[in-house]
């Protein structure tokens, strides 16, 4: 049989652009600052412009917050804390929060689209995951609200006051209902601080709990660079920082912090191991190491960035993921069949370029797919990295895009300390089919996730968080809780 | 294979079936956007891989006949849209079929071994196979026997597969392997090799007649196997899917499965195929609104 038949070219049937429509985003042109209930201007009247990464194209100028600005929304919730939300019932709080949960849905579609609009990830992922989840996590603590006696931490388990919360631009708005649906649910109030890069959905929600009439000062939404985030911090009024971002931000604020009364709680990066026995299911191993990477372009903390490969398969395993990776549809976000979209901004761009440029000085070998990439906006094909070792830079620094770097071991105790060896310790997963194997392996990962014969899997009921330098406390379950009370 | 313990050594060096994982990736593929000209070529496409089925107690011959020129011509006054692969009947109608098709490209398909349980003693189901290619069948539908796959006697099934495709001749052997009953999906990779082994041209999801049929991650498992038997052996086998497939949307997401697990060379009814019977003017419907913009009375189309 000849070789063209038996290697027959995957994805011919092509498919047509199936784009789902930006104008369901109703973006406005300017957004101020949700503050006590309101949109108001900034103090500077200054504006900056989000990019849709996909084109570089402006999508909406959105108010940057200068300390003064971050004093009103500290203030604002310092005032609803005392007049309002700590005297609101749990079962007060719950229906607030259900009733967000229920508007999320509502307004699925348009916050889809602005994620991705905002974001560049295919619109696939934010309808089939951020926004679904996002609901989730409200609806799951709006469940906790009146329960708290029975969380585990003692009686009438009290809040910590004002927090402020600063979150990352990979999943914008999962990552605000990650802090803000347990931090209410406990009866606190909060300002949230977005990502420069990707504001626009946390304002979406900002209408949201207008909508939702939650009492002003609640929530504050205040947008804005690096600055605004230090201020946050820095404010002497704020009882709690949680933050999720890269290391070095985490380490800043945590010496920030330091000798004040805040408590704190850091989501930080990471380095996760995929780790791959020759007994693994092969063809989901290889859809779970896909997902593990390409996910978000690989714009994910936990992502599976170093592949552990037991040797016996591992050139069956590399020659079955290229296949795979040759196949990722990259291009158009909004196209409803696009399964990788664009990198969020030039800056992670040539933080990327930067790093697979080490990974080919180094001397690992590479593959990048043959995927034709649009002419404008922020693009890098899906990247491959075989041949790489421990000491490479690839192999030991957070990338954040869709690069994999493949290792090799031999035994069990070489998957395990070579997982093991980094600063991180966010996720690792673990493929095989014997069960006693992956809970030896499990047992002695040092790592806060460790998910068995799949990757990327989030659930509100699942605690999520890192060891070592990829931060500690957890967000989601009932251990989510715990950094918002006063235990 | 030399020896029962040979291949049930060879069937478990398989690679195991994560079942969480698996229906993960067909309910990913099944989001896949089919628009415009791609659907129309998909629905020609499926038009094209119709078996088209009656499988009843009560098919008559003027029944079987119907369905024939329904398969040569789905649409009468569109010459544009492809003839079905094949009619799918029980053995005792293919004469007749035979009579109707006459030197037409869709095939005559019968079901044999004692349709639909299997359950008859081998020599009963070679005469059902020799009786039914005699009167002309192209195609057997054969079932495998479920009881010895499920007792672990592969061997048995192993060879009563190799002696029906003895007395096939040339009539292509369609192996049934009926996933709703082998319970998971382990079993279906295992069974898709013994089929494929034991030389099936095609092996085949259901036979329709239980509870469960045809779902999109027996397909996908079914579709992963064959790209293995093919990337090992270079023969390449074909998939058909049965049962419980009644809208064109549905065919659309088994299309993209196979578009997106072995590709190009299984995209025609040489390699892929549809079981159904109501499929086909679903099929018609979304045609014409595709081309019209605007639905059709389902009465447009003929009944068979």
């Amino acid at each position: 049989m000849s070789e063209d038949l038996t290697n027959s070219p995957l994805g011919s049937l092509a498919y047509d652009p199936a784009p789902e429509s930006a104008s369901i985003a109703r973006l406005q042109g300017s957004y101020g600052l949700f503050i006590n209930g309101k949109f108001t201007d900034p103090s500077s009247h200054e504006q900056f412009t989000t990019l849709n990464p996909a084109n570089e194209e402006a999508l909406a100028s959105v108010a940057q917050a200068s300390s003064a600005d971050v004093d009103r929304a500290v203030g604002a919730a310092r005032r609803a804390y005392e007049t309002v939300w700590s005297k609101t019932t749990g079962a007060e709080r719950s229906k607030y929060l259900f009733r967000i949960a229920r508007l999320i849905q509502e307004r699925s579609r348009e916050l889809a689209v602005v994620e991705t609009l905002d974001n560049g990830k295919p619109i696939r992922e934010s309808r089939d995951v951020d926004i679904p989840l996002a609901a989730a996590h409200f609806f799951y603590y709006a469940g906790w609200a009146d329960k708290l006696d029975y969380a585990g931490f003692g009686p009438n388990p009290q809040p910590l006051g004002v927090a402020g919360q600063i979150i990352p631009w990979n999943f914008p708005l999962l990552m605000a209902a990650w802090k803000l649906a347990p931090a209410l649910a406990a009866g606190n109030t909060c300002v949230l601080k977005p990502a420069e890069t990707t504001p626009l959905s946390a304002l979406v929600l900002a209408e949201i709990f207008q909508q939702a009439e939650l009492p002003p000062g609640v929530v504050n939404i205040v947008t804005g660079d690096g600055s605004t985030g230090a201020a946050l911090v820095d404010h002497p009024d704020v009882d709690k920082i949680a933050f999720t971002g890269s290391t070095d931000v985490g380490r800043m604020i945590q010496q920030r912090v330091a000798s004040s009364h805040k408590h704190l709680t850091l989501e930080l990066g990471g380095k996760g191991a995929n780790i791959v026995f020759e007994d693994a299911p092969i063809d989901e191993m290889i859809e779970g190491i896909i997902d593990g990477i390409f996910f978000n372009q690989g714009h994910v903390c936990c992502a599976g960035s170093r592949l552990l490969v037991h040797e016996s398969v591992a050139d069956e395993v590399l020659r079955r993921l290229l296949r795979r990776v040759d196949q990722l549809r990259v291009g158009d976000p909004l196209d409803k069949n696009t399964d990788v979209g664009a990198i969020n901004s030039a800056a992670q761009l040539a933080r990327i370029k930067e790093l697979t440029a080490y990974g080919e000085a180094e001397g690992a070998t590479r593959y990048t797919s043959s995927c034709s990439l649009p002419d404008k906006g922020y693009w890098f094909a899906p990247t491959v990295f075989a041949d790489v070792a421990q000491s490479h830079r690839i192999a030991r620094e957070e990338i954040f895009g869709p690069v994999l770097s493949v290792l090799t071991f031999r035994t069990p105790e070489e998957a395990v300390a070579k997982a093991n060896n980094s600063n991180y310790g966010l996720a690792c997963g673990v493929w095989s089919e014997k069960g006693s194997r992956t809970l030896w392996v499990a047992e002695r990962l040092r790592a806060g996730v460790i998910w068995a014969n799949t990757y990327n899997r989030f659930d509100p009921t699942s605690p999520f968080g890192g060891v070592r330098e990829s931060g500690f406390g957890r967000e989601g379950g009932r251990h989510g809780l715990e950094a918002y009370l006063n235990v | 294979m030399e020896s029962e313990s040979q291949l049930r050594a060879f069937l478990a060096s398989l690679s195991g079936v994560d079942a969480v994982g698996a229906e993960a990736r067909a309910a990913k593929l099944a989001t896949r956007s089919l628009k415009k000209s791609t659907k129309l070529t998909a629905l020609d496409l499926a038009i094209s891989m119709v078996d088209l089925t009656t499988l009843e107690g009560a098919d008559t011959p003027g029944r079987v006949t119907s369905l024939c020129v329904k398969a040569m011509y789905p649409d009468p006054h569109d010459a544009s849209v492809p003839s079905a692969a094949a009619v799918c009947i029980y053995p005792d109608l293919v004469a007749r079929a035979r009579t109707v098709l006459g030197e037409s490209r869709v095939k005559v398909a019968s079901v044999a071994t004692a349709f639909p349980s299997g359950r008859a003693m081998l020599n009963v189901k070679l005469l059902d196979v020799r009786e039914a290619v005699a009167a002309g069948a192209d195609e057997i539908d054969m079932v495998i026997d479920r009881g010895a796959f499920l007792s672990g006697r592969v061997g048995q099934v192993f060879e009563e597969i190799v002696a029906v495709k003895k007395v096939c001749g040339s009539s292509h052997l369609k192996v049934i392997l009926e996933t709703g009953e082998l319970a998971t999906y382990d079993n279906v990779r295992r069974a898709s090799w013994i089929a494929m082994l034991a030389g099936a041209d095609f092996i085949k999801t259901s036979t329709g007649k239980v509870t469960v049929s045809s779902t999109l991650p027996a397909a996908l498992v079914m579709l992963e196997a064959v790209r293995d038997f093919a990337e090992t052996t270079g023969q390449l086998v074909g998939v058909k899917v049965a049962g419980g497939i009644r809208n064109a949307k549905d065919a659309l997401r088994y299309l993209v499965l196979v578009n997106e697990t072995v590709g190009a060379a299984w995209l025609t009814p040489d390699r892929f195929r549809f079981g159904a019977s109501s499929l086909l003017n679903d099929l018609l419907m979304q045609r014409l609104k595709q081309r019209r913009g605007a639905y059709v009375r389902p009465d447009e189309f003929s009944g068979d």
